[in-house]
């Protein structure tokens, strides 16, 4: 009983979580949006300073006010993000996307470090348990031939050094 | 001074392949008992003798470079090419580590003191520091030859001698590269140190973990430096590329950022080596990788593998590089297979909810980390080799894919030290994190409500999004160790009647490692809220006439004035703008951008006022060609400065690791309602 109602009380208290941070969120959905700030983040300045378009800072740059002005046309003109950015593209080479895209290889850049985190935290999870199931049987079967008193020893041992430090 | 540096280079080359030589021999006979001509020990100690020799010719060579700075002997290339007789006396310094030839010399001469102070101090451990001495003689044979074969520093000019030098890069001329780079090779070079003891421990099959904990020093004051070399370099380029960022992705930061990552990764595993003697085979390729990533980055940032800013130290010594990682990884490989015996675990994890499960995740998330850099680092040439077409791999691929792997890292960070070895119960969990989490969800509403909003105009706004989900982590994880301090400072506390202040003190004293480590968690939750506010950055530009106006954020930025003024190594421009908020005139600034006079090369050199809220970062750009008129850049950069504190704390908390503790830290607190169990029982149990 008492197990229960502590249960409703904390799935209470994340009902009321959840609901407080989605009235937040709704209160955040008036800002203007920032569309070149955004895209200008996203490509890159030819002029071969290696800096982003929307930070290239060199005065009496040849490439980045000009591209800077195509970028606002493109967005004047009501062009998508991804029309934008496969233009820039066409004219100026793959290399003045700031990143890959999702298409074709490049897909390889994305999915390649999540596959090799996903798969090393698998391995790590089957290893543990697998570990941790030995342990547990060959734990079982050493308790059950152990003498009472050398049990109770190892169990003070146990609480006492179980919880130490770095 | 020419042919004294050359000679002292080919000594200290000589003397470091006799160390290495007559090194390899002594242990050998040692290993093996073969009855010798001479005794394996006198002859170890002759090699360990020349190690310290090949150190003072190494100095020397490094004092022939510096002095011909100092002299403006342009008959050497090298000066001839980074120095001219303008540049103020603490560049010169600068001109030993702003090229190629000089850098690497930089590299034998740190690489010469690490040697010299691990073969003065042989006696903590002579056979141990004996195996360690004669490997790292055989890093300082390779770094010797390529000064005296492929990159010499002391090359003479050919035709006639100028009278000026082409002059040291200008980007280089601000206070923090003179020393940025030698921190940085600090803690680059000094990654070799514990990679020589843990290939010596696993060749000599050493008993025990010693060499951990002697590594652990040599890592931990390594990592140091490498911390501080890399947040320098950001600063640096935060006031002076004038972009008003401080982290570009370039690969050279990258290749200084991921042995960083792995040598961090060494530091918290070598725990559980030492506590439980779990990960021995883990730790050895750790503090393996570690050394070869630092051959890697300077193999990818100087051969011209990758394209980088950084393209002053570009060269042709790749092949050098490639060989010699070759070499360094074979050995590792054979000596790993050989010895692997030696290595076996004591104890295997025995839950997924305990502190070495949460070492062992934060090591995976560490190299994942990694792994991300190098994949990023090195996805456009593999784009080029596979589909013939190279693409860029910039800030908004690591944006994307590194930040979220940096949370769950800080989560880590809160989360592991909450939980006890071996194994954690249900009761325990909800003891430890009932406050940090209840701290997560009302700092997340709190931001949500003061205007960190993820959620713009239907759509998600990835930076809004990381930053919340940050501060919220952040105060959590800050809320669970100070959680820790407070817990133990109470029982000393109720102890001994010290008050809180004084009971944290002594706490700390006595586990300094481990509390130390805390402090340094607070640095890099510090340095992570100080991130977190890049997503909220402003800028504004403008020309502004004399006595024009423009205003960013609460300030409005007046201009009173520009002027002009020159010295012998460059003219400047720089506006005079004084800063008011709400009405009144807070302070003044005064950007300034710098023409060269020897290369021609402009600079900017930003004013910047630092409050803890944000940084006010103002860049003077130049003139607009076509009007005359002045153009300046101005930028609202949110928390900045707490980049800048968390790397203060982080700095004192390795300090306090290094510290010594007071007493054993568990030897003298008493728990007066149990009966302690006596020694013997101890011994007799499972610890």
């Amino acid at each position: 009983m008492r197990r229960s109602a502590r249960f409703t009380f904390w799935s209470r208290a994340l009902q009321a979580g959840v609901l407080a941070v989605a009235v937040c969120f709704s209160l955040g959905a008036t800002d203007a949006s920032s569309r070149f700030n955004d895209l200008g983040h996203r490509l890159m300045c030819t002029c071969g300073c290696a800096q982003l378009l929307g930070e290239c800072n060199h005065v009496g740059c040849p490439e980045s006010g000009r591209e800077r002005e195509e970028l606002k046309a493109a967005i004047a003109d009501g062009k998508s993000d991804q029309e934008i950015l496969s233009w820039f593209a066409a004219k100026y080479g793959a290399t003045m996307l700031a990143a890959p895209t999702g298409h074709g290889f490049d897909l390889v850049a994305w999915i390649a470090p999540f596959a090799v985190f996903g798969a090393a935290l698998l391995g790590t999870i089957l290893l543990v348990r697998r570990w941790s199931v030995g342990k547990t049987l060959a734990a079982a079967t050493e308790t059950a031939t152990m003498d009472p008193a050398e049990r109770e020893r190892r169990e003070q041992i146990r609480r006492d050094t179980g919880d130490g430090g770095f | 001074m020419a042919a004294f540096g050359s000679f002292a280079l080919l000594i200290a080359l000589a003397l470091a392949a006799y160390n290495l030589l007559a090194g390899s021999l002594a242990l050998r006979w040692i290993a093996t008992g073969q009855p010798a001509a001479v005794s394996p020990e006198r002859l170890a100690d002759t090699a360990r003798r020349a190690g310290i020799a090949g150190f003072l010719a190494v100095t020397a060579a490094a004092f022939a470079l510096v002095w011909s700075v100092f002299t403006n002997d342009f008959s050497i290339t090298y000066i001839m090419e980074h120095s001219n007789r303008a540049l103020p006396g603490a560049y010169k310094f600068s001109a030993l580590w702003s090229g190629q030839e000089g850098s690497l010399l930089l590299w034998a001469w740190l690489l010469g003191i690490y040697g010299f102070v691990l073969r003065l101090t042989h006696k903590t451990d002579v056979k141990l520091y004996a195996y360690a001495g004669t490997i790292l003689a055989g890093i300082q044979v390779f770094f010797l030859a390529i000064l005296c074969f492929a990159a010499p520093p002391f090359s003479l000019y050919q035709g006639a001698i100028p009278d000026d030098g082409n002059g040291l890069n200008p980007l280089l001329q601000y206070p923090e590269m003179v020393i940025h780079p030698p921190l940085l090779y600090l803690g680059y070079v000094g990654f070799s140190v514990p990679f020589c003891f843990a290939l010596g421990a696993l060749m000599m099959r050493y008993p025990g973990e010693k060499w951990i904990r002697v590594t652990r020093v040599w890592t931990l004051v390594t990592w140091l430096f490498l911390t501080a070399g890399i947040f320098l370099g950001m600063h640096w380029a935060y006031a002076v590329l004038g972009w008003g960022g401080y982290w570009g992705w370039d690969p050279v930061e990258n290749a200084s950022f991921m042995p960083w990552l792995t040598g961090t990764a060494f530091l918290h595993s070598v725990m559980m080596q030492e506590k439980r003697g779990m990960m021995k085979s883990w730790n050895v390729w750790l503090i393996f990788s570690t050394f070869l990533l630092t051959l890697l980055g300077t193999l990818l940032t100087r051969a011209g593998l990758v394209s980088s800013v950084h393209a002053f130290a570009q060269s042709s010594i790749g092949t050098w590089f490639v060989v010699f990682m070759g070499v360094v990884l074979a050995v590792c490989i054979f000596t790993y297979i050989l010895q692997r015996g030696h290595l076996k675990s004591e104890h295997h994890l025995e839950s997924l909810v305990s502190r070495e499960s949460s070492f062992l995740f934060n090591n995976l998330v560490l190299l994942t980390a990694c792994f991300v850099i190098l994949w990023g680092t090195l996805f456009p040439v593999l784009s080029e080799y596979v589909v013939g077409n190279k693409v860029t791999v910039g800030a908004p691929f690591y944006n994307r894919v590194a930040v979220p792997i940096g949370i769950f890292l800080l989560l880590l960070t809160g989360v592991g030290p909450l939980l006890p070895w071996r194994a954690a119960s249900f009761k325990s969990i909800r003891r430890n994190f009932v406050l940090p989490v209840i701290v997560f969800w009302v700092t997340a509403i709190v931001c949500l409500a003061v205007g960190v909003r993820p959620w713009q105009e239907g759509a998600l706004d990835q930076g809004n999004f990381y930053a919340l989900v940050s501060f919220a982590v952040s105060a959590a994880v800050l809320t669970a160790i100070f959680g820790e301090f407070l817990r133990g400072a109470g029982v000393i506390s109720r102890q001994t009647g010290k008050n809180l202040l004084e009971a944290t003190w002594l706490l700390t004293r006595r586990n300094t490692r481990r509390y130390g480590g805390y402090i340094i968690h607070i640095g890099v939750v510090i340095v992570v809220i100080g991130l977190a506010g890049a997503a909220f950055n402003r800028n504004i530009e403008s020309e502004l006439a004399l006595h024009g106006k423009m205003t960013i954020g609460p300030y409005t930025l007046a201009c009173v004035g520009f002027t002009q003024d020159s010295n012998l190594n460059y003219n400047s421009e720089y506006a005079l703008l004084d800063v008011s908020r709400g009405g009144k005139k807070q302070f003044q600034m005064s950007p300034e951008k710098r023409v060269y006079l020897i290369t021609g090369q402009p600079q900017t050199m930003v004013a910047i006022h630092s409050v803890p809220s944000w940084d006010l970062y103002v860049v003077y750009e130049g003139t607009n060609p076509s009007t005359g008129q002045p153009i300046i850049k101005a930028f609202l950069n949110p928390l900045v400065g707490w980049i800048w504190a968390g790397l203060m704390i982080l700095v004192f908390g390795t300090l306090v690791a290094l510290v010594p503790a007071l007493s054993p830290a568990t030897a003298s607190l008493r728990v007066p309602a149990r009966t302690v169990p006596s020694e013997p029982a101890l011994k007799g149990g499972q610890l």
